[in-house]
């Protein structure tokens, strides 16, 4: 048994006061989670510590929180490795974030996380005719779709957005990766369709801005971001469905960028995301990017002569990469459930077992 | 006063599928649930769900399989109806979007399961409960027009009327802590089971006996209350699940010895002998010396005999709860675990349409007994069971709604139910703390209402529970809020688990022989001639358990010796 300190933010709606931290010491072996320890302060010493919780195993999703700053399920980390990431030797929890406090630790979830579920249409639109059996399906696309499929609903993800923080209408990680349980589901008749209006939505699919946070906070391993990036590329490579957002253009520039530059020039990326310095649709928006530029300038971030002089050159090996990876005849994508090192496969002798 | 044809409680499996099937008959639905419905129990169930849809398989297979596993306890004429409508409701499932994993051909995959003679188990890697409650709530919020939801909403009391029938409920908004009447011409109880009573167990926290003693305390009867699951593998530490799918695929149990010693006890199926067998096997192996762990309370279970890359693909979630809860990396070494607290076959009584005694009361689930499970059930029978009974009570009621009135309800329910919390919130702070109490109920009903029982012990965890009903009258609260008060809440499931706690112990007291999951150690013997009949019980006028017996129902299979 070891003790630990759990600051708690607490927060009755019903009082008018502002939250505030309330500290509490408890008793456990150090791989007990912060659930526990949460739940022997409220059994202990005050059971009006609000938090939803349910199956303890980070199966039901229902204790995301933020510990320490960083989201996750409290019922999924352990009180040690709490302890480690703390600044100050108490263990910190607080509601997660980009979604309104109810009461102490608990969210609402149905104001920010359900409303965007329920906006990627969140159901199987199903091939016809339906089968008299079951519909006959290609055994990896099944596992495939497992891991967005193994998604719980907490919020973690949705919780440090960095994209929602800037733009609160963005579907977001959670929504997003449920659409591809869809989009990646060969029994979904309108593959087309849901992504046509994932890209053409403003803050839809090209909202999302590579921060892996959401990566980062998942505890299900279901890897929202690259669930997003997935999308992203069947919608551009496969369905070739150009934006209105210009996020298909922009990703397309990207790539020609770096495979001519080696190094991303960023004086030419926006250019050529809107199809080149010469084509009439890029005037606006390069006007339109000026006082950014501008304030680089000045704060010496970029130099005329580093801007407009881009002194790389893509290698002959960089190009090989490129050249490499486009002639492969299909994507390989990266899937916790789909796992494949030969190492894997290897039965293993009864020698190795010991 | 919201009215509906047909009210839902409880959101889980059995309860979204009664939902999905009375929205179907086109009756006004709603559906209450004291949590976020992905949030229910059901996400929990891992390995699969069983069918006889291979061409090789027949559902009568399946059905002696389950009277078996039952230990002839079960009714062979429910039985029947749900190994015959498994198939269906199986390819029901894959065609709205459950990502049942496949076979080479493209087809539902299946996997071996214990106390099945053949591999009738389909999945979703060890994710199947998740798989399956997540595709239904996508229905649901697909049918959102026609099923209205109340989501945390916690339901204090079923309404029955003058003439002695359910009339509706009555809720409590747990957000803002508003009371609200529901009348219903129809009541499903879908609320789940009791796992709470005991400690430790494979239950989430809201496995607490509310729909049980909710019916209990209504008059309706409750049925194989002494038939508790221990699951063989469960975390040594916490009681988490590992999920029979790890048998399922080839994985072995050892004793300190390095023994498989359920070789001695069930040669031909092993360690995919059904639950009850397997767990009093590991649980002699501990009592005689040749358990493993620290305290030698434990059981090796040896996944590593499984290919690598198949327990990463079929079995993730019980390599990240290895690496997570125990920190074992299960695909290079055994894990200790041990029998658990995992599942009541007992619940409240129902037909085969689940239907209560009670005129427009049903119950679905593992509320229910209906009894498809008898004295033991077999893995991956229950989330066929929720899913075939919840849609049968669906349809069943929502016929029943079509040639009703909607009844009229007074409002003194609510008035009663509302004094009740206040006086809970009003509690001086004297007696003894609800989670005292729920702590020493569930450390006394898991060391006396466990694998093995005896008179003496059951005998002193009757005296324990009466005494903790006595101290919970008094027990306070510190949350004297109305939003989110989940510290009253606790107060009144304290009770609801008290009271089915006490009729668990009273019916195991009461059936003096061995069988299925009741193991009297002063009665070894299966005894057909005198107990081969179902233990009722009661809710006597001074509040007591009364105890009355009803037969079992054999259609094609008499009892014979059990032998796996």
């Amino acid at each position: 048994m070891s003790e630990f300190t759990l600051r708690l933010r607490r927060y009755d709606p019903q009082t008018g006061e502002p939250p505030y931290w309330e500290s509490h010491t408890i008793e456990l072996e150090p791989h007990r989670s912060v659930l526990e320890g949460i739940l022997q302060a409220r059994g202990r010493f005050d059971g009006s510590i609000g938090i939803r919780c349910s199956c303890r195993a980070a199966i039901c999703g229902s204790c995301g929180v933020r510990i320490n700053g960083q989201p996750g399920l409290a019922c999924h980390t352990h009180l040690d490795e709490a302890l480690e990431r703390s600044s100050d030797g108490v263990i910190s929890v607080e509601p997660m974030g980009n979604m309104p406090v109810i009461k102490d630790l608990i969210v609402d979830m149905d104001a920010v996380h359900w409303k965007k579920i329920q906006s990627v249409t969140p159901w199987l639109l199903g091939r016809e005719p339906v089968p008299e059996r079951e519909y006959l399906v290609d055994r990896e696309a099944m596992v495939d779709v497992t891991q967005s499929m193994a998604c719980i609903q907490c919020g973690a993800c949705v919780s440090d957005c960095l994209a929602m923080e800037v733009d609160p209408e963005f579907t977001g990680p959670a929504a997003l990766a449920k659409a591809y349980r869809f989009v990646g589901d060969p029994r979904d008749a309108e593959h087309r369709e849901r992504l046509t209006a994932l890209s053409e939505d403003p803050h839809g699919l090209y909202t999302c801005t590579h921060c892996f946070k959401c990566v980062d906070a998942c505890p299900k391993g279901v890897n929202p971001m690259g669930q997003i990036m997935r999308l992203r590329r069947i919608a551009g490579s496969d369905h070739h469905i150009e934006d209105r957002n210009n996020g298909y253009r922009h990703e397309h520039a990207f790539v020609k960028n770096v495979r001519r530059n080696g190094l991303l020039h960023e004086a030419d990326l926006l250019p050529d995301s809107y199809g080149g310095k010469f084509n009439p649709r890029a005037v606006p928006e390069l006007i339109a990017s000026l006082p950014v530029a501008l304030r680089g300038v000045l704060r010496g971030k970029i130099t005329p002569a580093k801007a407009l002089l881009h002194p790389h050159k893509a290698s002959k090996e960089l190009r090989a990469i490129f050249d490499k990876i486009e002639s492969k005849p299909k994507r390989y994508e990266l899937n916790l459930y789909v796992s494949g090192t030969d190492e894997d496969n290897e039965p293993q002798t009864a020698e190795a077992k010991g | 006063m919201p009215e509906h044809d047909v009210l839902i409680i409880g959101a889980g499996l059995a309860g979204q599928r009664a939902a999905l099937a009375a929205a179907r008959e086109g009756v006004s639905v709603a559906i209450i649930s004291k949590v976020h419905p992905v949030r229910s129990h059901s996400v929990a169930a891992a390995g699969g769900i069983n069918a006889a849809i291979s061409v090789a398989d027949d559902w009568r297979s399946h059905a002696y399989d389950t009277v078996k596993g039952s230990d002839f306890l079960g009714d062979q004429d429910a039985i029947e109806v749900m190994c015959s409508e498994a198939p269906g409701e199986v390819m029901h499932l894959e065609h709205i979007g459950v990502t049942f994993h496949r076979n080479d051909a493209g087809e539902l995959d299946l996997r071996a399961f214990g106390g099945a003679s053949m591999n009738r188990t389909a999945y979703v890697a060890d994710i199947t409960g998740q798989a399956i409650l997540h595709v239904l709530y996508e229905q649901l919020m697909k049918h959102s027009s026609t099923v209205e939801r109340f989501e945390e909403w916690f339901v204090t009391s079923l309404i029955v009327d003058d003439d002695g029938s359910c009339a509706g409920v009555v809720a409590r908004d747990i957000r803002t802590g508003r009371m609200e009447t529901f009348a219903a011409k129809n009541v499903i109880l879908a609320s789940g089971g009791a796992g709470q009573c005991f400690k430790p167990t494979t239950n989430a926290l809201i496995c607490t006996a509310d729909g049980i003693s909710q019916a209990y305390r209504a008059g309706a009867p409750l049925m194989d209350m002494e038939m508790i699951q221990y699951h063989p593998t469960t975390l040594a530490e916490n009681g988490f699940l590992i999920t029979e799918g790890a048998r399922g695929e080839g994985a072995h149990l050892l004793n300190s010895e390095g023994e498989r010693f359920m070789a001695r006890t069930a040669p031909n199926k092993m360690e995919l002998a059904s639950r009850d067998v397997v767990s009093r096997a590991e649980q002699i192996e501990i009592n005689e010396g040749r358990g493993v762990g620290p305290d030698g309370r434990g059981i090796y279970l040896d996944i590593t005999v499984v290919p690598r890359k198949r327990t990463l693909e079929a079995l993730r979630e019980i390599v990240n709860i290895g690496k997570d809860f125990a920190g074992v990396d299960i695909t290079r070494e055994p894990i200790i675990i041990q029998p658990g607290q995992h599942y009541i076959m007992g619940g409240v009584k129902t037909d085969k349409d689940g239907r209560t005694p009670i005129p427009g009361l049903y119950a679905a689930g593992e509320v229910a007994c209906v009894s498809v499970h008898g004295g033991n059930r077999l893995g991956a029978n229950s989330l066929l069971d929720t899913l075939i009974f919840g849609r049968r009570a669906g349809e069943h009621a929502s016929a029943r709604a079509r040639s009703m009135a909607m009844p009229t309800v007074s409002g003194a329910h609510l008035r009663r139910d509302a004094e009740t919390i206040e006086q809970i919130i009003a509690r001086p702070r004297a007696g003894r703390r609800i989670s005292e109490i729920k702590e020493e109920l569930g450390t006394t009903m898991n060391q006396h209402v466990a694998v093995f029982r005896d008179e003496t012990g059951l005998n002193s965890a009757l005296e324990v529970v009466t005494r903790l009903k006595d101290e919970a009258q008094s027990a306070y609260i510190d949350d004297r809020g109305t939003v989110f008060n989940q510290d009253v809440l606790g107060a009144i499931e304290l009770g609801y688990m008290l009271d089915a706690a006490e009729a668990m112990v009273v019916a195991a007291l009461e059936r003096k022989e061995s069988r299925g999951a009741q193991y009297r150690t002063d009665y070894p013997e299966r005894n057909d001639a005198e107990w081969l009949k179902h233990i009722d019980i009661t809710r006597g006028e001074d509040g007591t358990p009364k105890v009355s017996y009803s037969p079992v129902t054999i259609t094609q299979w008499q009892p014979e010796e059990r032998k796996y």
